[in-house]
C-alpha cells in the first residue's frame, strides 16, 4: 500500500536509469542519510559511536571492496587483510614522510599503494581460479604480515612494526572527538559507496559479472579477462586500502601488523557472504552483523548465563563466543545461503504486494 | 656439505608432517568437493582430546599401564572424531548440498571456530603434553663420511615413518576395499555414484571420519613435538600451499607437495632468509606454490581442469 511504484512514470532515460527508481526508496535513503549525518551524532553516546558505529562504517567500506572482487567479479580472495594493511601503512608513510600532506590525500595515496599491491597479487587470477586462487591470495596476506614486521623501512624503524598517528585534521577541522570521526568515516563511506554503486552498474561492472558467471564464455563474447579481472582487483584493493587507512588512522590510532592478520581477511569474507554476494546493500548488512555480534555476545553472554546461575571465567566466555559465532555463521549459511541482502529484497517484494496477496 | 644435507633432511621431515595435515584436506575435497578449512581445528580438537584423555583415564580407572591408557585414549578420541564427523554431516553439510564452493568453505570456517571454542571449553586451553613414548634422542649418521656427520632426530624419523605408513594404509584402503571403491566412485561423480546405489551421506561420514583419524595422528605427532596448544589450529594454514601445489584431488600430490615445500622452506629460511631479515618461512611456501601454480594451474598431480561453455 505504501511501497508501490504505481503512477510513477518515467519520461526520460535519466529517470529510467536512476539508482533508486522508486520514489519511496529515494525518500527512505534521504531520511536514512539525514538520520545518519544529523541525528545520530547528536544522540548516540560516545561509547556507541566509538565501539560500534565507527568500526561498522569502516568495515562496511572494506566489505564493499571485498564484494566488488568476490561478489561481482567472482575472484575469491583471502588477502583482504593484507590490502588493508598496505593501505594503512602506505597512508602512514605518506603522512609522516611528507609533512603537511592533508589526511584525505594520504588515505587516497595509501589506497593507491594497495591498488598496486592488489594488481600484483591479482596476477595469479589470470591462471588459477576458484579455491586455488583463494589459497594463492593467502600468499599476499602472509607476505604483508611479514613485510610490515620485518622490513623496517615501511614502519620508520619502529620496533615490531607498531606505529601511531596523531593530530588528524580535515580542512582545518580536527578529527578528535567521537562525533567528528564518525562524520568523517560516514562521509568517506557515502562517497565511495556511491562511486562503487555506479561502477558496478556501468559497462565495467557488467564485464565483471560476466567474468564471474563464466569467464570462458565471457572471453568468447569479447570481454578481455585480463583487463576485467585486474581492474576488479585494482578497484577492490583501492577501496579496501582506503578502509584500511581509516581503520588504522581513525579507529585504532596506534596499530601493529597483527591488526590486519588473516583473521581480518576471514571476517571480511564472512561479512560479504553473510551480507550477500554481489550486493552493495549486502556489504552493509554483513558488516553490521559481524561487527555487532562479538560485542553483543561479549555483553550479554555473562548476563544470560548469570541468569541461569552459571558463572563463567573470561577464558570460558571467549571460548563460548567462538562457539556461538561459528554456530551462528553455519546457521546463517544454511537458512539463507544468498545472504541478508536476499532477505531484504524478499521483504521489499512482499511489501509491494501488501496488504493484497496477489 | 653437512649443514646442507641436514637442512634438507629437516625439511623432508617437516614436509612429511605438513603432508599429514594436508592429507585430511585432500581426502575430504576428493569425496565431497568441500574445501575443509576445519582440518586444523580438527587436529587441535583431536590432540586436545588425546592429551587430556590420556591424562584422565589413569585417574578415573586406575589403569596403571601407560601403553594401555594411551591406547584407550586413542580409541575414545577416535570415537569422538567419528561423532564429530557424523554431526558435521548431519547438521552442516547435509543442509548445504548443492551450494557453491565458497559457501561450503565458509561453513567449514564456521565449524572450525566452533570446534576451537568447543574443544577448549571441554578440555581446557593451557598447553598440554602428549607422551606416547616417541624417542627424543638424536642420532648421528655418516660420521665417517664427512666432518661432523649428520644430526637427525629420532622423533622426526619415526613421525615420517608413521606418515608414510599412514599414506600406504590409506592408499590400500582406497584401492582394495569395497568402501574405498565406493569412496572413489563418489569422488569421481556424485550423481553417478548415487544412481548405482552408493549411499552418499554414509560415504561422507566415512570420509570425514577418515579425515578425523588423519587429524588425530597428525595431532599426536605435532602435539608430542610442540605440545598441544592453540597454535596447532594454525597448522592448517601452513599446509594449504602444499595442498594446492600437489593438486587438490591427489593423495600422492599432498605427500610430494609436502616434501618439496618442506625442503624449499627450510633451505630458503637458512640460506635466503638472513638476507631478507629472517622469518620468511611464513610466506615462502605460498610464493613457491604460487610459482608452481603459474606453470600448472591444477597443481602437480591435480586433474586437469576443463572448462566447457
Amino acid at each position: 500500500m505504501i511501497y508501490r511504484e504505481n503512477g510513477q512514470f518515467k519520461t526520460s532515460y535519466r529517470a529510467d536509469q536512476q539508482i533508486f527508481p522508486i520514489s519511496q526508496d529515494r525518500l527512505f535513503i534521504a531520511l536514512l542519510l539525514i538520520v545518519a549525518f544529523v541525528v545520530v551524532p547528536g544522540l548516540a553516546s560516545d561509547y556507541l559511536i566509538r565501539a560500534i558505529l565507527i568500526p561498522f562504517l569502516i568495515m562496511s567500506l572494506a566489505a564493499l571492496g571485498v564484494n566488488i572482487l568476490v561478489g561481482y567479479c567472482g575472484q575469491i580472495s583471502l588477502g583482504s587483510g593484507a590490502f588493508m594493511a598496505v593501505g594503512a601503512y602506505g597512508a602512514y608513510n605518506f603522512f609522516l614522510r611528507m609533512p603537511g600532506l592533508p589526511l584525505i590525500p594520504a588515505l587516497v595515496l595509501g589506497g593507491l599503494c594497495a591498488t598496486l599491491f592488489g594488481i600484483f597479487f591479482g596476477l595469479p587470477s589470470l591462471r588459477v581460479k576458484g579455491l586455488y586462487l583463494a589459497v594463492a591470495t593467502l600468499a599476499a596476506q602472509f607476505f604483508a604480515d611479514w613485510m610490515f614486521l620485518r622490513i623496517k623501512w615501511f614502519t620508520l624503524d619502529t620496533p615490531s612494526g607498531s606505529v601511531s598517528v596523531s593530530n588528524l585534521q580535515v580542512f582545518g577541522v580536527p578529527i578528535e572527538s567521537a562525533a567528528s570521526k564518525y562524520i568523517f568515516c560516514l562521509a568517506m563511506l557515502v562517497v565511495i559507496a556511491l562511486l562503487a554503486k555506479n561502477l558496478v552498474r556501468s559497462a565495467i561492472g557488467r564485464e565483471w559479472m560476466a567474468i564471474r558467471d563464466m569467464d570462458v564464455a565471457a572471453s568468447v563474447l569479447g570481454i578481455r579477462p585480463m583487463y576485467a579481472k585486474l581492474s576488479a582487483f585494482a578497484v577492490s584493493s583501492f577501496v579496501i586500502g582506503v578502509a584500511g587507512g581509516l581503520w588504522a588512522f581513525v579507529y585504532l590510532g596506534a596499530w601493529e601488523p597483527a591488526a590486519f592478520s588473516v583473521d581480518q581477511s576471514f571476517r571480511l569474507l564472512f561479512m560479504v557472504i553473510i551480507g550477500g554476494l554481489g550486493s552493495i546493500m549486502g556489504s552493509f548488512f554483513g558488516a553490521a552483523f559481524i561487527v555487532v555480534l562479538p560485542i553483543a555476545l561479549n555483553q550479554f553472554l555473562p548476563a544470560l548465563l548469570g541468569a541461569f546461575g552459571i558463572t563463567i571465567s573470561t577464558a570460558g566466555i571467549s571460548h563460548a563466543e567462538l562457539m556461538i559465532f561459528g554456530g551462528l555463521i553455519v546457521w546463517f549459511l544454511i537458512v539463507e545461503p544468498h545472504g541478508l541482502a536476499k532477505l531484504w529484497s524478499t521483504g521489499k517484494q512482499k511489501l509491494r504486494l501488501w496488504p493484497f496477496p496477489h | 656439505m653437512g649443514p646442507v644435507l641436514e637442512t634438507i633432511f629437516g625439511g623432508l621431515m617437516t614436509g612429511m608432517l605438513y603432508s599429514l595435515v594436508a592429507l585430511g584436506f585432500v581426502l575430504i575435497f576428493k569425496a565431497s568437493g568441500v574445501f575443509n578449512f576445519a582440518q586444523g581445528a580438527m587436529v587441535l580438537f583431536a590432540a586436545l582430546a588425546m592429551a587430556r584423555l590420556s591424562e584422565w583415564i589413569p585417574q578415573w580407572t586406575a589403569i596403571e599401564d601407560k601403553l594401555f591408557a594411551n591406547a584407550l585414549a586413542f580409541i575414545v578420541t577416535m570415537g569422538l572424531m567419528i561423532v564429530v564427523a557424523w554431526l558435521i554431516e548431519r547438521f552442516v553439510l547435509g543442509k548445504l548440498v548443492n551450494q557453491e564452493g565458497i559457501t561450503l568453505l565458509m561453513a567449514t570456517l564456521g565449524v572450525s571456530y566452533f570446534l576451537d571454542g568447543f574443544g577448549q571449553t571441554i578440555f581446557g586451553s593451557s598447553i598440554y603434553k602428549i607422551d606416547v613414548g616417541m624417542p627424543k634422542d638424536p642420532i648421528f649418521l655418516f660420521e665417517n663420511t664427512f666432518q661432523g656427520g649428520l644430526l637427525l632426530n629420532k622423533e622426526d624419523l619415526m613421525a615420517a615413518g608413521i606418515a608414510a605408513a599412514l599414506v600406504a594404509a590409506l592408499a590400500a584402503f582406497f584401492q582394495y576395499t569395497g568402501t574405498g571403491r565406493a569412496l572413489r566412485a563418489v569422488a569421481d561423480d556424485h550423481q553417478a555414484a548415487q544412481s548405482i546405489g552408493i549411499p552418499l551421506r554414509r560415504i561422507w561420514v566415512i570420509v570425514w571420519s577418515v579425515a578425523g583419524f588423519v587429524a588425530l595422528v597428525a595431532g599426536i605427532i605435532w602435539g608430542s613435538k610442540l605440545g598441544v596448544q592453540f597454535s596447532l589450529s594454525v597448522l592448517a594454514l601452513k599446509s594449504l600451499p602444499l595442498v594446492i601445489l600437489g593438486g587438490l584431488t591427489s593423495v600422492p600430490g599432498a605427500i610430494v607437495g609436502g616434501l618439496i615445500l618442506g625442503v624449499g622452506e627450510k633451505l630458503a629460511e637458512v640460506f635466503v632468509g638472513p638476507m631478507l631479515g629472517g622469518g620468511i618461512e611464513i610466506w615462502f611456501a605460498y610464493v613457491l606454490a604460487l610459482g608452481f601454480l603459474l606453470v600448472r594451474p591444477q597443481g602437480l598431480f591435480g586433474e586437469k581442469i576443463i572448462d566447457r561453455v
